[in-house]
């Protein structure tokens, strides 16, 4: 008996852009949705062919029919003062659905003009509105109802118009919050720039997207009020004169040890009823996402696969610190499996510093992330071989894959902020894994984890062991991630692009710390990276990725000196053009590689879809 | 944290005193004359004028409101017309019975929304149907009929639990818990629906979130990653909805004492209603409003210890 909540059915302005008149085809294709419809409109049609479908009276009482059986004159049987079922049952939807309508139209009169005006305007309206809005839902409708009703006199579809009051807020609330999200939209900032008059810019720009989440709404709201209009007849308020679903099951209650089947018929009226609007209200708001996603999906062609070359023999096996032979990543999509990374080998040995180089999406991060065990589930992976330090990874379970992430393979992510969690303090979430790997006592791990803090160049280890994230800089983040990949003295760091996201000049300092912590500690790393200048700085060999393959591996200087495949050229000439490497490769590579980003898609989607 | 707190028990004591503004007007100023039905349609108009004068009728409204104003703050409430029982006792008798009823529902509902939104958002599948097809039903179903199908079929029908009546908890612990269980549980229905569907929601989103992968990166234990960071960072928008449900707790409860025949705040609320004993409608409205106060606040605080954004900003 709450309100809905009118956040959630805010749509940005690219949402309704999309496609309104879509969305009611969707609808249509929606079975659910459909068979919705259909109930509410037999449900509708029942009530207002009342008269014709019975002959009886709803309100005459007849005490020698009391309770009566099913008959031919009673179809349904009476109820305890001997009414007909029937009758009540189809001139009682009349009462329910004609009072939650009365409802909903107040709560949509009040509510979108305030909301409009609140969102638009802002200042003094917005907080004065606001405040109302915040007092209104605060109060426990029923109560209010109880009052009015008893002030006012026992009225059903005034106490609907009541709480079509009281419902009120939840459409202002959603349609002030659709108008200042559209409200900062460049087309309005232009409309208003360019003179039109306010009147005009909510009629046409901003009116047309709080259209369907009030729609949305207004089906929720719908079910609601016939809820809570049921339950005040229940309790026996309401006009005693006019047949409802809850004054039905207000007299079934009474008489629920002679007839408990009484309470069926109302009571499948109502839930079917209110089920039916929230339904329909859950498939106009998928539908209204579908409409936003369509333009998103990946649309692949799977991609020419580039042939690779070789240099010189690749390193033996045995002295391996990492050995990965024929990965292949794939997921499902609607045009079935897309893989985005396919029989991928590398070898990586300790003290070694790998650079795995490639432009976005050629599928070295979901390399790295099918190494570390890290690819989300619906990701379907494959191995000849993923060995490391002689134990085949392919083959652990996940208590078992634990033992080795974090202890002896550690991870540095690309994105600092969106990596520490933001509700415990940075210390307690570097020392969790210390206590567990190390087995170290709270005061142990404590110390090690603040000695390292000073090692990664935080000068105030103390402070920021006891600081929330958001509360630190994105470069002091990235190294306390840094630090909490290597606390364990792993012998293998995978760091996905660990410096791209930070400015220029702490980027060159993080490059030195990973360097020399690797040199320090003797560890394998796995560099990934779109940077050469990344490469030549700190690897030690680089295996070069285009569209999910491998094409070229080698020592750095023989890359460099002789650059065999010519994707590695184009992007090696890239950076040495100090240009973006992206530019001159959408012209000069083939069509495909545009069409490419599929990975990117899905790890984006996945790296960027926070807490709200 | 303090201001914080004083802040919002200010901003609580504001609505009070506006819905019993509001109330008392509604009350005062609208055309039924209760005098005539406490003295019955027989009496004579001097009667009328004297249980007029009695209850202080004949003075102004803005006289009666600042009466009952200054008696209120001082934890009087003044007495039922009708009955002539105060209503500071009647309202002491009566709200053991709701509260024990509204804070189960409020626990049973943090509890199970929890169990079955988390499982719902890791175990995906059927359960997840499970949960999906349960988010609508409760919003369908009243929790009023909720109670009726309870009352009937496992108290009467197969009689496991009692269908009507309260026993308070200093006479029987389980007496006491076994009047309260199908009440609470009729009652909760609908706000475990939709606070499982938000908890599902929000750990759906926290799972695919960067820190998550990178604390998976760490090897800490999967119950650790679950239940400690997750679950945490899901709990503030999920606590968010829990807050909003209680306030149909409270109205929720007016309906299903009637069910389950509780003399509690709601049935109470019943019966000045449709009398208009306006003492007794106030009492009841403030109490039920400083009820939703009070737990608004408690939840604030909870909101607030976790999501440290909040706290420390």
């Amino acid at each position: 008996m709450t309100l809905p909540q009118s956040e959630e059915t805010a749509v940005t302005p690219a949402v309704a852009a999309h496609g309104r008149a879509g969305l009611l085809r969707r609808l249509l294709r929606n079975p659910v949705a459909v068979t919705c419809l259909v109930l509410l409109a037999l449900i509708s049609l029942a009530s207002l062919c009342a008269p014709l479908l019975t002959s009886q009276d709803p309100a005459h009482t007849s005490l020698t029919e009391s309770l009566a059986p099913m008959s031919g004159k009673h179809p349904l049987g009476g109820d305890g003062v001997g009414r007909d079922v029937l009758a009540r049952l189809l001139y009682g939807g009349r009462t329910s659905l004609l009072g939650a309508l009365l409802a909903v139209a107040v709560a949509v009169v009040i509510g979108v003009p305030a909301g409009l005006v609140a969102g638009y305007y802002r200042k003094w309206f917005d907080a004065v509105s606001s405040w109302v809005s915040n007092l209104l839902m605060a109060v426990p409708a029923i109560i209010v109802l109880l009052v009015v009703m008893s002030a006012v006199g026992q009225n059903t579809y005034l106490a609907m118009a009541v709480f079509g009051v009281l419902m009120s807020p939840g459409v202002f609330r959603l349609i002030r919050a659709s108008v200042i999200s559209v409200r900062e939209e460049l087309y309005v900032d232009a409309a208003r720039v360019s003179g039109l008059s306010d009147a005009r810019i909510i009629r046409r720009h901003i009116l047309p997207v709080v259209q369907a989440p009030t729609i949305i709404q207004a089906a929720q709201m719908l079910g609601l009020g016939i809820v809570i209009q049921s339950g005040l007849e229940f309790l026996g308020l309401g006009s005693a004169t006019q047949a409802s679903w809850g004054s039905m099951l207000n007299d079934a209650f009474a008489n629920i040890y002679n007839k408990p089947e009484l309470m069926v018929w109302p009571g499948v009226a109502l839930a079917v009823t209110v089920a039916a609007f929230g339904l329909l209200g859950n498939a106009l708001r998928d539908a209204l996402d579908g409409t936003a996603t369509r333009g998103r999906k990946p649309r692949g062609t799977t991609p020419r696969k580039p042939v690779a070359v070789k240099h010189s023999a690749p390193p033996e096996a045995t002295d391996a610190l990492l050995a990965l032979e024929g990965l292949t990543v794939s997921y499902p999509t609607a045009e079935g499996e897309k893989t985005v990374v396919e029989g991928v080998s590398l070898t990586v040995r300790r003290g070694e510093v790998l650079g795995l180089v490639g432009e976005s999406g050629s599928g070295k991060s979901q390399t790295a992330f099918a190494v570390l065990g890290l690819l989300p589930p619906e990701a379907s992976v494959s191995t000849r071989q993923l060995v490391f330090d002689g134990t085949e990874l392919g083959n652990l379970g996940r208590a078992e894959m634990n033992r080795y992430r974090g202890r002896r393979i550690a991870y540095v992510p690309q994105e600092p902020m969106s990596n520490l969690d933001p509700s415990f303090r940075i210390g307690a979430q570097l020392v969790e894994p210390v206590r567990r790997h190390l087995k170290l006592s709270g005061a142990e791990a404590k110390a090690k984890t603040l000695a390292l803090l000073e090692r990664v160049g935080i000068a105030d280890p103390e402070r920021v062991f006891n600081s929330y994230p958001h509360q630190i800089s994105g470069g002091m983040a990235q190294r306390v991630l840094i630090a909490g990949a290597v606390s364990c003295e792993p012998d293998l760091l995978i760091a996905d692009e660990p410096t791209t996201a930070l400015d220029v000049t702490v980027q060159a300092e993080v490059l030195d710390l990973i360097r020399s912590l690797q040199r320090e500690r003797n560890m394998g790393v796995i560099l990934v990276t779109h940077d050469f200048g990344v490469v030549a700085d700190i690897c030690d060999r680089v295996t070069v990725m285009q569209t999910g393959t491998v094409v070229e591996s080698a020592p750095v200087r023989e890359l460099f000196a002789g650059p065999r495949h010519p994707y590695t050229r184009m992007l090696l000439a890239s950076t040495l053009e100090d240009a973006e490497p992206r530019s001159p490769l959408s012209r000069i590579v083939p069509a495909s590689i545009a069409g490419v980003t599929d990975p990117a898609v899905i790890t984006n989607s996945v790296h960027q879809e926070g807490p709200a | 944290m303090i201001v914080f707190l004083v802040r919002r028990i200010a901003a609580g004591l504001v609505l009070v005193l506006v819905i019993a503004t509001t109330t008392f007007a509604l009350m005062g100023l609208t055309g039924s004359d209760p005098v005539r039905q406490i003295v019955g349609q027989t009496a004579t108009r001097q009667q009328v004028t004297a249980k007029s004068a009695e209850l202080g009728l004949d003075q102004p409204f803005v006289v009666r409101y600042g009466h009952w104003l200054a008696d209120a703050v001082h934890g009087n409430l003044g007495s039922s017309w009708f009955s002539g029982e105060s209503v500071t006792t009647s309202l002491e008798n009566k709200l053991p019975v709701t509260l024990s009823i509204v804070l189960a529902a409020l626990l049973l509902s943090a509890v199970l929304s929890t169990v079955l939104g988390v499982a719902a958002a890791v175990r995906r599948g059927a359960l997840d149907q499970v949960v999906q097809l349960l988010a609508v039903l409760g919003f369908a179903v009243p929790s009023f009929l909720v109670a009726l199908v309870f009352a009937v079929v496992i108290g009467v029908d197969l009689g496991w639990l009692p269908a009507t009546g309260y026993v308070p908890f200093a006479d029987s612990a389980s007496g006491w818990l076994k009047s309260i269980t199908l009440p609470a549980l009729s009652l909760s229905v609908g706000a475990i629906a939709a606070t499982a569907q938000q908890v599902r929601g929000s750990m759906v989103d926290v799972l695919r979130a960067d820190y998550v992968r990178t604390l998976r990166s760490r090897g800490i234990s999967e119950r650790s990653l679950l239940f400690r960071h997750a679950l945490r960072n899901a709990a503030p928008a999920a606590l968010t909805v829990l807050a909003l449900q209680f306030i149909g707790l409270v109205g929720g409860a007016v309906v299903v004492e009637k069910v389950f025949g509780l003399n509690g705040i709601g049935s109470e609320a019943t019966s000045a209603g449709s009398q208009g004993d306006t003492p007794v409608v106030m009492g009841v409205v403030v109490v039920m409003v400083a009820l939703v106060v009070v737990v608004n606040i408690l939840m604030d605080l909870a909101y607030g210890w976790l999501n440290p954004k909040v706290r420390v900003g």
